[in-house]
C-alpha cells in the first residue's frame, strides 16, 4: 500500500528538492523503513540511532500526531498521508 | 545587517495580532505563525499556544502547528514564518532562536517587550546560523487585508 509523505522545507534536500514523496508499509515504522531504502539521509533526520522518532520532529498520520497513537508501530490500513512537521522552538 | 531588497510589507491587523499576543501572554513568550500569499505577500499571523509556557523559551504546540498548516493551505497560502516575543531582551533573534530555526526560507519576527509602551517589532531571516535582518514596512490598509482577526486561534 502506497502513502504520501508531506515534507517541510528543510528536508526537502534529503529528498531531491520534493515536498512529498511516497512509500509503502502497514505501519508508520515500515513507511519510514521504506523511505530509507531510497532516501538515507531523510530516514537520518526521521529516525535517531535508536529507532525512535527524534522528539524535535512531529509526525502526523493524517490528521493525528501519531504520539498519541501508537507511535511507529501505527497501522496504516488505508493509503494514507503523512505530514512531518520540525518542531518550532527558540528562547 | 537589513537586507533591503526583500522588505516584507506588515498590514497594521497582523502587526496588531503579534503585539496583542505578545501582551496576551506576559511574561511568557508568546509565539504564533505567519501565513503568505504566492505573491509573497503576509496574510495572516496566527497566535499560538507556548507550551513551555516559558519567558524564556517558546514551543509551538505542534498540534495547532498542523491545524494552522492546513487552515492556510485551505487558503492558498502557505506558512513562512514565525512570530514570537522577548520578554525581556531585544527584538533580535537569540542564540537559542538560530540554533532551532526550522526552517531556512522563514521570515523570523520578534517582538521585543523591553518597554511595555512601545513594542518593537522586526524581522529577520536566519541561515546558516547567520541572522540578516529583513526590513519590515508596517501599512494601515491594505487591499489584500481581507482576513484581519476573524480567528483570533485555530
Amino acid at each position: 500500500m502506497t502513502h504520501t509523505i508531506r515534507l517541510p522545507t528543510i528536508l526537502r534536500v534529503h529528498a531531491g528538492g520534493d515536498a512529498s514523496v511516497t512509500a509503502r508499509g502497514a505501519t508508520v515504522g515500515e513507511i519510514f523503513a521504506d523511505l530509507g531504502k531510497r532516501y538515507s539521509g531523510l530516514a537520518r533526520q526521521l529516525l535517531d540511532p535508536d529507532g525512535s522518532v527524534p522528539v524535535f520532529v512531529n509526525v502526523f498520520l493524517n490528521d493525528e500526531d501519531i504520539r498519541y497513537l501508537q507511535g511507529l508501530n501505527t497501522p496504516c490500513s488505508q493509503p494514507s498521508e503523512i505530514t512531518i512537521l520540525p518542531s518550532v522552538a527558540g528562547g | 545587517m537589513s537586507d533591503e531588497l526583500s522588505t516584507i510589507h506588515v498590514s497594521e491587523a497582523i502587526r496588531q495580532v503579534m503585539v496583542d499576543h505578545a501582551r496576551d501572554c506576559y511574561p511568557e513568550e508568546a509565539c504564533g505563525l505567519l501565513a503568505g500569499q504566492p505573491d509573497g505577500r503576509l496574510a495572516k499571523a496566527y497566535p499560538l499556544t507556548n507550551i513551555a509556557h516559558s519567558p524564556a523559551n517558546y514551543v509551538i504546540d505542534p498540534a495547532e502547528h498542523f491545524r494552522t498548516l492546513r487552515h492556510a493551505r485551505s487558503q492558498g497560502w502557505e506558512l513562512v514564518g514565525v512570530f514570537h516575543s522577548h520578554t525581556h531582551s531585544p527584538a533580535y533573534p537569540s542564540p537559542t532562536d538560530v540554533a532551532l530555526a526550522p526552517e531556512p526560507d522563514w521570515l523570523y519576527v520578534l517582538v521585543g517587550m523591553e518597554r511595555m509602551d512601545t513594542l518593537s517589532v522586526r524581522g529577520f531571516r536566519i541561515r546558516d546560523n547567520q541572522i540578516t535582518e529583513t526590513a519590515l514596512s508596517f501599512e494601515a490598509a491594505l487591499s489584500f487585508e481581507s482576513h484581519p482577526q476573524e480567528e483570533r486561534r485555530l
